[in-house]
């Protein structure tokens, strides 16, 4: 009695999760143009999709920044793990506190504050604002994913590798970095997921004609609800979607080898 | 192999005629940790082809020490010079001397011989001879075959020894080497006590050797240097560190010791607990106040009236090759090791011959004192 009850209790919340982006998968492969009713399956939408130039443009742009933000993000998180490493204790928590807080903040209040930045200091929008911003707000993921790595780390590895002659770059790449490695390309994955997924932040930072899928998405859903958007919609989940797996599969794989 | 068999050679024509040359000098080294002071003005000189053990408890600087010496760690104050010349400046990648660190540190996501290489392909050796000196090295600390295992998969012993093969096939003049054994347990590490004996000799390079472990001091050593609290207390073979300890820490740090404050009244003649014994050490001054130590197997018990004290046993135990019995005489609690048995309650007499008394002047500054306080 209790597993089944537990069951429908699961199922439940699975059917209210995934509910909504069930129905925009299934309205995407929809003949007819109104959501009421079913007119057959079709994949007009996608091709329609592909057909959009100002579709592919933002395509375009989203995995532009995705690709760049993710990559300086992994970089400056990954340099700064290191020099946080070397710092005294108190130093240390004050650092990652600091970091750690624009994650908690709420999209919005960080999308307006980068707005107003960018403003104040005369910058002009565009993809350039986009991509400071969305580099902004991915540097703490990376830190997140590259610490607890860093904390494992074997400190005497590094100064053997120094003690056999290795100058202290050498060492580093040679020694530490594949240590590092499962948690730098993790945080790389999280950065580009969340950086693929990001409306709010970049609407605010992102100026006239310029636009990534997302706030693409939104300015034609003002125009009027078109099937394309439940296709391009459905292409962004299950995209996020094999991000997610993908990050997740990382770590455990690396256990099993353990 | 060159460098092995001029050594051979060496030897054959009689290892102690060579003169010993300085290898190494720390000069006046200080160092502090947060204001807290580490090595005070610590003085050091080490010979070529020496084995060296920085001998202490915990925390007294011995790894601060040879971290000095490696370069990982720069002094405050003091130079570091090897074979005539300053280093004190020089990085750890330059300088020509390998470590053997504690916890083994072998790169885990390589494999062994790409470990044992990864000195000599930074240095450009011909593949030919890099795979040369891995077979030599694996031969050497009796692990050939093992060159594309992993280091996860060897036990503890064994990754150790692939640490100090990584470390010896760059032909360092000087292995620094810091508790190699401390993770193993007793019997691999007698075993490895005598590897390592034997790969210094088939190496004939020095080996500064670092350790808590005083047994394992005594059995591996040519020079053992005894520290406390970031200074020296002694330096000396093992024989004499054994023998002749300078003070009481010593004395009470190397082995079992009786430690008994006593009276020089004069000459060859102490005063222990009241009882005249005598001595062979001279200089001390007349009715000078002194340390004296007396090993537990240079107390020799008789029968009452053959000893120059008397006492009760109060404490037996069975040891194995002897027995070690305590007893009560004059007010101390005399520890002795004998083969023969004397039971709890007997009363027995104490002999002990003149030259095993030794004597030590009793510590003079504050300092001296605060260290014999925290034993
Ligand atoms: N990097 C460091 N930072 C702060 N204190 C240290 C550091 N390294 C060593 N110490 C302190 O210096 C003292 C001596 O340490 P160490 O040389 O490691 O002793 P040993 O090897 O003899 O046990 C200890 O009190 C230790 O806490
Ligand atoms: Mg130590």
């Amino acid at each position: 009695m209790k597993s089944i009850a537990k069951k429908i209790y699961i199922a439940l919340i699975i059917l209210f999760l995934y509910a909504p982006i069930g129905i925009l998968m299934v309205l995407s492969f929809n003949e007819s143009k109104t959501r009421a009713k079913w007119g057959g399956f079709t994949l007009k939408w996608y091709l329609a999709l592909f057909q959009n130039e100002e579709i592919l443009r933002a395509l375009f742009n989203t995995l532009l920044i995705a690709m760049l933000s993710s990559l300086i993000a992994t970089v400056i998180g990954t340099v700064a793990c290191i020099a946080m490493t070397g710092m005294k204790r108190r130093a240390k928590s004050v650092m990652m506190g600091i970091t750690n807080i624009p994650m908690l903040n709420a999209d919005i209040v960080t999308g307006i504050s980068l707005m107003l930045l960018y403003i104040s200091l005369g910058i002009k929008f565009g993809m350039g604002t986009i991509l400071l911003s969305h580099i902004t707000f991915n540097i703490p993921y990376v830190i997140l994913s590259v610490m607890p790595r860093m904390k494992q780390l074997n400190v005497s590895t590094y100064e053997a590798a120094l003690d056999l002659g290795s100058s202290p770059l050498h060492a580093f790449f040679r020694v530490v970095f594949p240590d590092l490695l499962p948690g730098i390309l993790s945080g790389f994955l999280m950065a580009f997921t969340m950086s693929l997924d990001d409306f709010i932040i970049t609407h605010f930072t992102k100026g006239v004609g310029v636009d990534t899928l997302s706030t693409k998405i939104y300015t034609e859903i003002k125009k009027g609800i078109k099937p394309e958007m439940y296709a391009l919609s459905s292409l962004i989940f299950v995209a996020v979607l094999t991000l997610l797996v993908l990050i997740n599969l990382s770590p455990a794989e690396k256990k099993k080898a353990e | 192999m060159e460098r092995v068999l001029q050594n051979k050679i060496a030897n054959d024509n009689g290892g102690f005629t060579l003169v010993k040359k300085e290898l190494i000098q720390l000069i006046d080294i200080s160092k502090s940790f947060d204001g807290q002071m580490v090595l005070d003005e610590l003085h050091l000189s080490i010979h070529e082809n020496e084995f060296v053990t920085l001998l202490g408890p915990s925390g007294c600087g011995k790894t601060t020490t040879l971290r000095i010496l490696g370069g990982f760690t720069g002094p405050d104050k003091g130079r570091v010079v090897f074979d005539g010349q300053d280093i004190t400046q020089i990085p750890p990648n330059k300088r020509p001397l390998n470590t053997v660190f504690q916890k083994y540190a072998l790169f885990t996501h390589m494999t062994i011989a790409e470990n044992i290489a990864f000195g000599l392909k930074i240095k450009k050796k011909p593949k030919s001879y890099i795979d040369d000196k891995i077979r030599y090295a694996l031969k050497l600390v009796n692990l050939d075959g093992y060159e594309n295992r992993m280091p996860d998969s060897l036990s503890g012993g064994q990754q150790q020894r692939i640490a100090i093969a990584r470390a010896i096939v760059n032909e360092p003049k000087v292995l620094l080497l810091d508790e190699p054994l401390g993770a193993l347990d007793l019997k691999l590490r007698q075993e490895m006590q005598y590897e390592l004996i034997r790969m210094k000799n088939e190496l004939g390079i020095t080996f500064v050797y670092v350790t808590h472990d005083q047994e394992e001091a005594l059995t591996m050593s040519d020079t053992i240097v005894v520290m406390n609290q970031g200074y020296i207390q002694q330096i000396g073979s093992p024989e004499s560190i054994y023998n002749e300890p300078e003070n009481a820490f010593v004395a009470d740090f190397i082995g079992d010791s009786n430690i008994i404050p006593a009276i020089m009244i004069e000459d060859k003649l102490v005063s222990i607990l009241g009882t005249r014994f005598a001595c062979v050490d001279t200089g001390f001054g007349n009715n000078r106040p002194v340390d004296v130590v007396i090993r537990p197997e240079d107390v020799i018990l008789v029968e009452p009236s053959e000893g120059i004290i008397q006492g009760v046993v109060s404490h037996l135990i069975f040891k194995g090759v002897h027995y070690e019995m305590e007893v009560q005489a004059c007010g101390f609690e005399w520890l002795v090791h004998s083969t023969t048995l004397f039971p709890v309650g007997k009363e027995v007499g104490i002999r002990v011959d003149p030259f095993n008394i030794q004597i030590m002047n009793k510590p003079e500054s504050e300092d001296e004192e605060a260290v014999i306080i925290d034993i």
